[in-house]
């Protein structure tokens, strides 16, 4: 791979550094913790239904708060359909529901009761193509979870959010200047680190990313890919690529999911640390789709 | 790969002739370019015709036009109700349009949306002089408690002063009348594009947390807005040109007035033109055809801000 552009390291000398977010995490910490910990999510026993079909099956695994988790699998195994389920996202499709648990920090967010839009407060999604509200200026889009979770907000007080949240995402010295203009007029690679910006300026616990940079070139996915190791110092990280290396520089555990036949429902192979899933993996499915060979 | 070189070969040329390459597109830009200057034809047509017939009412002197104050003043209470039954017509229908449109794209069970939106789609259907029928033995008798209560608790305001119609054959029966002829198109057209909404863009609200409500405000409605406006003229247009149900249920004295719930009121061009024509002659024809010549300029106005608004917007927008 590439080194960082020039570009990027700039932008990392010029931003300052990350101050302490907002949230209630920072207050919860244990004492010898990093000041800001995120929260665990843990899946049990998870099957996820579009309808009739089962997409994915049995499903149990433990997200590590703090860290970055990689989700790789060939195309179809029901990576983003097990993302989305996380957030409560899957169930926006017609007729798709889930059956299992998934704790975020021992709470089922699937418990009966459970506002699925306060879920979604605390764990924010970035989507494959970058997705800005093509409407809102660039303050706006950033301002725009805020403006949600807080309607009172003040201006200078949300000045200083949106300016953190740009700074965090590596974009605030190239929007600085033009922070009343439209979001859909920055490019790719902008527009997706201003999702994320817009996406962690509410200070969510856990960050889901679906191939945050398969629309972006090398240079851009690069930048995300740095920005990624610093966001983990503040959320939890649940990413799926389809790159393999990506997979191996960004996350710190990587779930290899499978399928079987065409028609069966996805599962999880194995998860366990990065490292040793890219060195001595468990199963030898994981083998051959990290080394290139399918099937 | 094998492809690449020819089509890149072949690209440049058709550009740079900037003829269509096929006899396919040949016929289709030939009958598209025949539809457009035929329209222009028959726009410029009915323009000319318009101002040769009403030349004599512009020219004649001002005792001989009907009223005897001259054409100004004879036209301007008929463009004045014209432009407020209208305007009254497109604020009562657009909340309502869209919201309905809303509710059929975003909020109703597949099944209620389809039903609702053709039943919308039905209130097209109605001849207008049904709609007059029904607003002036339906609407006018029982807005009359209405209109006394409005002109009691809020006659403050211009528009409720009074005296109450005891007829209820007023500017405000026959604004909402015009509401419910307009509000079809107006949903049709909201209801179209607020269904195209970006699922990206939804899905973005949705997953920082907004409920519905707040998706359709951060990601519908701004989607929707342009085509809003545009459906908003294009039923201003319509109530703006109405005839028949106007022509039946307002009781007119040819006044200047925003009291909406009174019995004198001003009528519109186009009732005007229908309740008098047939008893027209000589120089009152054309001063009929005048009050035409200015309906049909405001109508043009109304378009041309319509797409002047757009326009800027997707300007702003950066589309
Ligand atoms: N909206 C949907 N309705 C019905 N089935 C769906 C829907 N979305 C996905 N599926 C099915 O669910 C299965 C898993 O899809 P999913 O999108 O989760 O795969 P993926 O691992 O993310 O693939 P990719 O790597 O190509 O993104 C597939 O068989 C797919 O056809
Ligand atoms: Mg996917």
């Amino acid at each position: 791979m590439s080194q960082p552009s020039a570009d990027v390291r700039d932008a990392n000398a010029t931003d300052a550094p990350l101050q302490a977010p907002l949230g209630d995490a920072a207050t919860s910490a244990p004492a010898e913790a990093p000041a800001n910990v995120a929260k665990s999510i843990e899946a049990r026993d998870l099957d996820i239904y579009y309808g009739g079909f089962h997409a994915v099956a049995g499903v149990s695994m433990t997200i590590r708060p703090n860290k970055v988790t990689a989700l790789i699998g060939s195309s179809g195994c029901g990576k983003s359909t097990f993302l989305r389920s996380l957030n409560r996202m899957h169930e926006l499709v017609k007729g798709a529901y889930v059956d299992g648990k998934v704790e975020l920090d021992g709470r089922d967010i699937y418990a009966a009761g459970t506002d699925p839009v306060a879920v979604r407060r605390q764990i924010g999604m970035v989507f494959q193509q970058p997705n800005p509200f093509p409407t809102m200026s660039i303050y706006d889009n950033v301002a725009a979870g805020l403006r949600l979770n807080r309607r009172k907000i003040k201006k200078p007080e949300l000045d200083e959010v949106v300016e953190r949240a740009l700074r965090g995402a590596h974009l605030w010295t190239e929007v600085k200047d033009r922070l009343d203009k439209p979001g859909s007029g920055l490019s790719g690679g902008q527009q997706q680190r201003l999702c994320i910006a817009r996406a962690t300026a509410v200070e969510p616990d856990v960050l889901l990313m679906d191939e945050p940079c398969s629309a972006l070139d090398p240079i851009a996915t690069v930048a995300i890919e740095s920005l990624i190791a610093e966001l983990k110092e503040r959320f939890t990280i649940v990413i799926v690529t389809h790159n393999m290396q990506q997979a191996a520089r960004a996350s710190d555990y990587t779930a290899f999911f499978n399928i079987e036949r065409s028609g069966d429902p996805g599962r999880l192979v194995e998860i366990d640390e990065t490292q040793t899933i890219f060195s001595t993996p468990a199963s030898p499915a994981t083998e051959a789709y990290i080394s290139g060979r399918f099937g | 790969m094998e492809l690449a070189p020819e089509r890149a070969a072949r690209k440049p040329e058709a550009l740079a002739s900037g003829v269509p390459q096929r006899l396919g597109d040949r016929v289709f830009s030939g009958v598209a370019k025949g539809a457009g200057i035929g329209i222009l034809v028959v726009l410029a047509g009915v323009a000319i015709f318009l101002l040769i017939e009403a030349w004599p009412a512009i020219t004649a002197p001002a005792e001989r036009i009907p009223g005897g104050e001259g054409l100004v003043d004879y036209i301007a209470p008929l463009a004045f109700g014209t432009v407020l039954a209208a305007v009254l017509a497109a604020i009562i229908a657009v909340p309502f349009a869209v919201a309905i449109a809303l509710f059929v794209s975003h909020y109703a069970p597949r099944r209620i949306a389809a039903g609702l939106g053709y039943v919308i789609d039905l209130l097209a259907a109605v001849p207008s002089v049904v709609y007059g029928l029904w607003g002036v033995s339906v609407l006018a008798p029982a807005s009359r408690d209405i209109n006394a209560w409005l002109a009691d608790h809020v006659g403050f305001l211009p528009f409720f002063e009074g005296p109450a119609s005891v007829t209820g054959r007023t500017m405000l029966v026959a604004g909402l009348v015009l509401a419910v002829m307009i509000l079809p198109i107006i949903t049709a057209i909201a209801r179209e594009v607020f269904a195209q909404t970006p699922r990206a863009h939804e899905e973005a609200a949705l997953a920082l947390g907004a409920t519905r409500w707040e998706m359709v405000r951060m990601a519908v409605l701004p989607f929707g807005r342009s085509a809003v406006i545009s459906g908003s003229m294009l039923g201003l247009g319509r109530a703006l040109g109405e005839t028949m149900a106007v022509t039946i249920i307002l009781s007119v004295s040819g006044i200047v007035t925003f009291n909406l719930i009174s019995s004198s009121n001003p009528s519109t061009i186009a009732a005007n033109i229908a309740l008098d024509f047939p008893e027209s002659s000589g120089i009152a024809i054309n001063a009929l055809i005048a009050s035409g010549l200015v309906l049909f300029a405001i109508t043009l106005a109304v378009n041309m801000a319509a797409r002047a608004v757009i326009n800027r917007r997707e300007k702003k927008e950066g589309r």
